[in-house]
């Protein structure tokens, strides 16, 4: 190939690129606008806050515990090479608290959250749906996208939170039960060692990640092709997103927090 | 009272509209014919704003469509029968049918509400029993009928119905038809209706108009449209293969 057309395909991606990165921030920028303005649309918060909080705790739960409980072993198992076996209630709160509970829950959000968000805003686009709502008077942004993202950037941070504490009682289980740790020790060495940076991080990064989440499936399914497979497109597109982004801001925010 | 003037829109390379130019006086009932896929749809999603015109204009009320300051309240003057339902699926039948009527400006008590979905669910020939069902409970008739009663529910001034009688048995068809009637002469609303059922363009339209090529090809008072002398309207009304719209096979 012509290294010309070469650099002109280049260019072309990268403004590809930074032109949908500029309509995803101007809609995000449109739903929190909405989000302050009346009407408001409590009923559909409601809904958002059971589905996107209430109903995501199992899987949360079981991520976190499953993931503590295998971050203790792996501790034990490499500190001991240098006789460190010791620190395991240190790093496993370090690691749950810093980075594993707030990606796998930003993770696991995308995975249960952003693609039915998507599918189901890319149906009622598809079906008229959305249509219909600004035919009666509604906004979609208002109606549909507000909610989402108000009840992600509040249901969260306490997911996170909450996967903390279920991985750090995850790690001290298999600590206690089979690594021959003392109990009251480890929950001591956990709260001594946490900073209230630590955990400040961890919902930060829990609020972003959510507002990531929410933001993406509103996005990809509001921006749906037709048909089916329009419906497949947002939903495959809009988890995809979500999860690049959560990654990439992670590694952001634990910049910001961390390295300074 | 609602003006189009040489509305174009096309999607890609497929020109759909092509500088169609219709009037609607306010008050009448507008019948819109023509074969499948020739814009009839698009165009009334063009004057609700669904869908921007690529030219042209359209004025309501001698006011431009396209920058109407509060869209809230040009919005509400309007009632749109959605071509496939558009029900929402989430929300059971009264809650679709009261929709404006639990929200925003027109807000109301929710019995009263309730009430008044219920009344229009009979209006279009639908028992109180269905009012606490999910739409995806529904046939596809009944559904059509609970878009009929959403689009009536707050008794707009100006209302759309695309295909109202499509999927519907006869006696429902002749109820439907009657009620467009109802709704223009007894409210004295301003009616736009896109129908493939010749029985319907004669019980519900003042005036006809058909879209062809992308344009108006024909229009006038329903009561000469039998004798126009429209070779494409002829071909249309006595659904003719011969003819010069061409049909593909
Ligand atoms: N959102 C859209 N994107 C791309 N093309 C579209 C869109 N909406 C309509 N079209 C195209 O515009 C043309 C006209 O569609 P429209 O739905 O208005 O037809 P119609 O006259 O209502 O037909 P029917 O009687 O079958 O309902 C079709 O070729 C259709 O594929
Ligand atoms: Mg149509």
């Amino acid at each position: 190939m012509n290294p010309l057309d070469l650099l002109a395909r280049l260019g072309r991606l990268v403004m590809s690129v930074m032109a949908s990165f500029g309509r995803v921030t101007l809609f995000t920028l449109d739903a929190a606008s909405h989000i302050l303005r009346p009407p408001y649309y409590p009923r559909e918060l409601g809904i958002a806050l059971l589905n996107i909080g209430w109903l995501s705790l199992p899987v949360v739960g079981l991520t976190a515990i499953f993931t503590g409980g295998a971050l203790a072993l792996q501790i034990y198992a490499g500190g001991a090479r240098f006789n460190a076996e010791a620190v395991v209630p240190q790093i496993v709160a370090i690691g749950m608290v810093r980075e594993l509970g707030p990606v796998l829950v930003g993770l696991m959000i995308a995975a249960r959250v952003t693609s039915s968000i998507a599918a189901e805003i890319a149906t009622m686009k598809v079906t008229e749906q959305i249509d219909a709502l600004v035919t009666l008077s509604t906004h979609p942004m208002k109606y549909l996208t507000a909610p989402r993202v108000l009840a992600a950037l509040i249901t969260v941070p306490m997911l996170v939170g909450i996967g903390d504490i279920i991985g750090i009682m995850g790690g001290y289980t298999v600590a206690v039960q089979n690594l021959g740790f003392n109990a009251a020790a480890y929950l001591q060495n956990t709260v001594d060692f946490l900073e209230t940076r630590d955990v400040v991080s961890s919902l930060v990064k829990g609020a972003v990640f959510g507002v990531i989440a929410a933001v993406m499936g509103c996005y990809y399914g509001m921006n749906s092709g037709r048909g089916a497979q329009g419906v497949g497109r947002a939903t495959k597109g809009s988890v995809e997103a979500a999860a690049v982004l959560i990654l990439a801001a992670n590694f952001v925010l634990t910049g910001v927090f961390f390295s300074i | 009272m609602i003006r189009m003037e040489n509305v174009h829109k096309a999607f890609g390379d497929n020109r759909v509209l092509q500088g169609m130019t219709l009037e609607v006086p306010r008050g009448t009932s507008t019948v819109i014919i023509g074969g499948s896929g020739t814009g009839k749809s698009v165009a009334l999603k063009c004057v609700l704003g669904l869908i921007k015109p690529d030219s042209g204009k359209i004025y309501v009320d001698g006011k431009d469509a396209a920058d109407t300051g509060d869209r809230d309240a040009f919005l509400a003057r309007f009632g749109m029968l959605f071509q496939g339902g558009a029900l929402f699926d989430s929300l059971p039948v009264w809650q679709n049918v009261a929709f404006r009527l639990l929200r925003g400006s027109l807000k109301r008590p929710v019995d009263e509400a309730r009430a008044i979905a219920i009344e229009k669910l009979r209006r279009v020939g639908l028992k109180p029993d269905v009012a606490d069902r999910l739409p995806a409970e529904l046939s596809g008739g009944m559904q059509k009928r609970v878009g009929l009663a959403r689009a009536i529910a707050a008794e707009p001034e100006i209302i759309f119905f695309d295909e109202p009688t499509t999927g519907l048995d006869p006696i429902m068809a002749g109820v439907i038809n009657e009620l467009i009637r109802e709704i223009v002469t007894e409210m004295g609303a301003t009616a736009m209706t896109i129908t493939h059922d010749m029985t319907s363009v004669r019980a519900i339209a003042d005036n006809v108009a058909m879209l062809h090529g992308g344009v108006i090809q024909w229009t006038g008072p329903v009561a000469q449209m039998d004798d126009s002398g429209d070779p494409y309207l002829d071909q249309f009304i006595h659904g003719r293969a011969e003819g010069p719209i061409e049909a593909v096979r």
